[in-house]
């Protein structure tokens, strides 16, 4: 298995996008997200084990179970990723659009 | 307040959009696009070179307050539709991000609004991911230069 996988490669793929919505609603053990998917509970084992490499699920030891839950600081990290683009060009197309609303009373 | 600039990057794809509305009349945003002059006031870059037509071309170049060139791009504009397209390719200078396309649709909503949808299309998914990654280190390029200017004026 790659170690190096990146945190898009693992949000690409909609079954484990779905078991990061379910974990963000409540801590839960694999069996128990496993039974909200028709796949294999193996299969199920392997798109956490990707979810856990990438810190985006952190599995907890609590008793005899492990629970997995979402870790909400690399989530955050995937729309920081996107914002400060968003922001470069928000500010760009607002001095475009003052610079365009002058240009336009000047005329 | 709502976000006026949208930014669409589905995970996994090596595509991404951005969409604007714009105060302004679809003539007007597209003149943004159109005269150096302009390009140069919004984008805050030098232009060298753009030939606004079919198979034309175009170059920028961004220097710091010491006159170094920070940033250069160039492109081909494949095709050039006033008021309506521009369909063009972009490539950084000197860096190792390969040339990406761009389809810039202007679109005229009423009289006095007009809304701008990009498509950029990279080489991978990957590709796409690096450049999304970029404009941190840039932001605090820019907090820099800011800073330096600052500066200078109080010198």
């Amino acid at each position: 298995m790659n170690l190096r996988r990146d945190v898009f490669q693992a949000i690409a793929d909609p079954t484990r996008r779905a078991i990061l919505l379910l974990v963000a609603a409540q801590s839960m053990t694999a069996g128990t997200i496993a039974a909200n998917f028709n796949t294999a509970r193996p299969t199920v084992s392997k798109h956490l084990h990707i979810l856990t490499e990438c810190e985006l699920v952190k599995p907890e030891q609590n008793g005899r179970e492990i629970y997995y839950h979402l870790n909400p600081k690399k989530m955050k990290e995937i729309a920081e990723f996107i914002e400060p683009f968003r922001k470069m060009w928000d500010d760009r197309f607002n001095k475009l659009e003052s610079i365009m609303k002058n240009y336009k009373s000047k005329k | 307040m709502e976000m006026k600039t949208k930014v669409h990057a589905e995970e996994g794809k090596q595509e991404l959009h951005i969409t604007r509305e714009f105060d302004l009349p679809v003539e007007l945003l597209f003149k943004a696009y159109e005269e150096p002059g302009l390009i140069e006031e919004w984008m805050g870059t030098k232009v060298l070179k753009l030939e606004n037509k079919d198979h034309g071309a175009y170059r920028f170049e961004t220097s710091d307050t010491s006159g170094n060139v920070v940033f250069s791009a160039n492109g081909v504009i494949h095709e050039f539709k006033p008021n309506r397209q521009i369909i063009r390719t972009f490539e950084m200078e000197n860096t190792p991000f390969p040339v990406q396309l761009e389809f810039l649709e202007f679109e005229k909503l009423t009289e006095n609004t007009s809304k701008l949808n990009i498509l950029m299309v990279f080489k991978s998914g990957a590709d796409r991911d690096q450049l999304l990654k970029l404009p941190f280190a840039k932001g605090i390029n820019m907090a820099h230069d800011t800073l330096q200017k600052i500066v200078n004026k109080t010198r």
